[in-house]
């Protein structure tokens, strides 16, 4: 058995890496997706005392309506097209995290989009899709 | 007579504050400058006779010397319950100091916990409501009067004050509340009172409320006034003068939006630059020390030879402990309670863990930040000292050490920074506007955790705290109301009466869960975790 892991971004991208990933496991044959949506989050970052506080609710929140609105559509259109899918949200890095769940899960290949646009911040900080190609512990298709 | 109550009033704010807290001291002599006889007569005085009246007793008794001497009896209850949980933690500040920055990296967080509070996050914004005025001017305040050798004890007081830190942390976390929402609320209200009950002891409770008032008043006054008079006081010292009030307002308007209206962005951009002031303060210092490095085994023999001979300063080495101690005590805040608020939203399974983690608190506010501001002044030469006895010369009154300039407080700081980077004392008033900021958010947090523990919690109960917040921010930019903020930092170390004397009773369930976890790190059961 073979697993695709996808990394959604809920923009067009991650939909396209969605399609891609869908069309290789039908060559594939038996094959299961894994549909990952990332919350960028850094444990280095500055928060007010209510911010740390509040931030285990928020985590929840923001894990709910990740869910509800990137990854339980995603699996919804994967059960129709009669595909066996789970899906998983995830705070934190978005490149080190694709990679820690590819390596936890086991999966034999990761899809995910291209990074939208440029920026000024990703030409400085380089772009998650750049970090998680150079670290993957698996092959990474990135799809345009 | 008039003039003369106005002038007794204003001398009577800068004694208070030159002992006080988180205050910075001599930046009142700004502040003090900075208002007419015209300014304070009428009204304010009337004000703050009443007020001086009425609290007069209490500040004087949590500021009252010792019989003889000059020394604070609240220094010494501070340093003395440092010194007890050092020992009684068998100096637990250096066994685990190495793994408190393990934690602090993250590499014992769980990846799965991601999303949580961090123990980063913790730390820094514990950091935030103690990194402030008094690392800048308080500490210059400490050197001028005691001179270099204050800073080799305001250093032990620092050290010591770790201890103190990771006791009154471990049990914040320990005994915090969970709600359903997932919200928590921590800090000494909740182990006073739950500790108290394990341990079967009376009076937890009557301990809780006390430390609670006591909390209001000091997140009031000198956690809110205080911040927004010597933010109004560098302003108006930058731009001319002009009515507090209107800083007041800027002040009150900007703290509503961030703690009532939830607008984030204007705590995310503080929070952001707050540290990057903090790096860029200690960096600017580390610049001074390397342009002037041939001076700085000279400069640590002062502190040294200071520390124990006073080098001619007033009240000789004595009187160099005293400023050394009080600076220490008064810029970390160990012991008061404050910090165990800020550090109980951690995520983790084990309190302890986050007392750890506090101890590095006083570590980079009082013996890093703090002896970077001392060395500077130290270094650059901005005491006088006598050429041929080698001992610093003292002003008229013979109360402190003569300065290049006549200067003392942030003036003091300022004047030793900008001996060398000629613009860095327009990058340090941003700095003390800002640092001044995130203290009144901080402590907004820390007053409305004391106030909901008295009230309940409830949205329409916090709204009401947060509000009374914002009018105490105008009250405060606008007046100088030196009794009101001398009674709002006696408010402060009163929690740290209270504090400390629980801590007490509950220093042995922090040792139980010191020899659990030691145990467990040792055997391998608590592991670093694959990133």
């Amino acid at each position: 058995m073979t697993t695709i892991l996808v990394g959604l971004d809920g923009h067009g991208s991650g939909e396209r890496a969605l399609a891609h990933a869908q069309k290789q496991a039908e060559l594939i044959g038996k094959c299961d997706l894994l549909v990952l949506y990332v919350i960028e989050w850094s444990p280095f970052s500055f928060q007010t005392a209510e911010e740390n506080a509040q931030r285990a609710k928020r985590r929840e929140e923001e894990i709910a309506m990740a869910k509800e609105r990137i990854v339980d559509p995603a699996l919804a259109a994967l059960k129709k097209a009669g595909r066996t899918a789970i899906g998983m949200v995830k705070h934190g890095d978005v490149a080190d995290t694709i990679n820690r769940i590819a390596k936890e899960e086991k999966v034999d290949q990761i899809v995910v989009g291209r990074a939208s646009d440029g920026g000024f911040g990703k030409r400085i900080f380089g772009s998650s899709t750049s970090n998680l190609v150079m670290s993957a512990v698996v092959p990474v298709t990135v799809v345009a | 007579m008039r003039g003369n109550t106005v002038r007794a009033l204003q001398t009577g704010a800068l004694a208070a504050l030159g002992s006080a807290g988180m205050a910075g001291a001599a930046l009142a002599q700004t502040a003090g400058a900075a208002l007419t006889p015209e300014a304070t007569v009428g009204l304010d005085e009337q004000v703050n006779q009443i007020f001086a009246d009425a609290t007069g007793p209490f500040v004087s008794l949590i500021f009252a010397p010792f019989p003889g001497t000059s020394f604070p009896w609240i220094v010494m209850w501070l340093v003395v319950a440092a010194t007890i949980f050092t020992f009684y933690f068998a100096f637990v500040q250096l066994r685990f100091f190495g793994h408190a920055i393990a934690l602090v990296s993250g590499k014992y967080s769980d990846p799965n916990d991601a999303g949580e509070v961090s123990h980063f996050q913790a730390l820094t914004t514990a950091l935030s409501g103690t990194v402030g005025l008094g690392n800048i001017a308080g500490v210059a305040v400490a050197v001028g009067i005691g001179g270099p050798g204050a800073t080799f004890w305001m250093i032990l007081a620092g050290l010591l004050g770790m201890a103190s830190k990771f006791t009154e942390c471990t049990l914040g976390v320990k005994y915090r509340n969970e709600y359903p929402d997932g919200t928590v609320s921590g800090g000494p209200m909740y182990y006073m009172s739950k500790g108290f009950s394990e341990l079967g002891l009376p009076g937890g409770k009557i301990l809780a409320v006390l430390f609670s008032i006591f909390c209001i008043l000091g997140a009031l006054g000198g956690g809110n006034m205080f911040q927004a008079n010597q933010a109004h006081a560098q302003i108006s010292g930058i731009v001319g003068d002009y009515p507090g009030w209107i800083t007041g307002i800027v002040f009150a308007g900007v703290v509503f939006a961030v703690i009532v209206g939830g607008i984030k962005s204007i705590a995310n951009v503080t929070e952001k630059i707050v540290p990057f002031m903090g790096i860029l303060y200690v960096g600017a210092a580390v610049v001074i020390l390397i342009m002037n490095a041939d001076k700085i085994g000279w400069a640590f023999g002062q502190i040294w030879e200071g520390a124990f001979t006073g080098l001619g300063v007033a009240g000789g080495f004595v009187g160099a402990l005293i400023q050394g101690f009080k600076r220490a005590a008064f810029s970390n805040e160990a012991g008061v309670g404050s910090a165990a608020i800020a550090h109980s939203a951690v995520k983790t399974k084990e309190p302890i863990t986050e007392g750890f983690v506090s101890l590095l608190e006083p570590l980079i506010d009082t013996v890093i930040i703090c002896t970077m501001t001392a060395l500077v002044i130290i270094i650059t030469g901005q005491l006088i000292m006598d050429e041929t006895t080698g001992l610093f010369v003292l002003n008229e009154a013979g109360t402190a050490i003569r300065t290049v300039g006549d200067t003392s407080g942030v003036a003091l700081t300022s004047a030793a920074f900008g001996a060398s980077i000629g613009w860095f004392p327009y990058v340090l008033a941003v700095a003390v506007v800002l640092f001044a900021f995130s203290t009144m958010i901080s402590w907004s947090y820390y007053g409305l955790k004391a106030w909901t523990y008295l009230v309940g919690e409830g949205k329409k109960r916090e709204i009401v705290f947060k509000i009374i917040f914002c009018i105490f921010i105008v009250i405060g930019a606008a007046a100088n109301l030196g009794p009101v903020i001398d009674f709002s930092d006696a408010a402060i170390f009163a929690m740290a009466v209270v504090n400390i004397f629980a801590l007490y009773f509950l220093m042995k369930l922090v040792k139980a869960e010191l020899h659990s976890y030691s145990a467990r790190l040792k055997s391998g059961e608590i592991r670093r975790y694959e990133h």
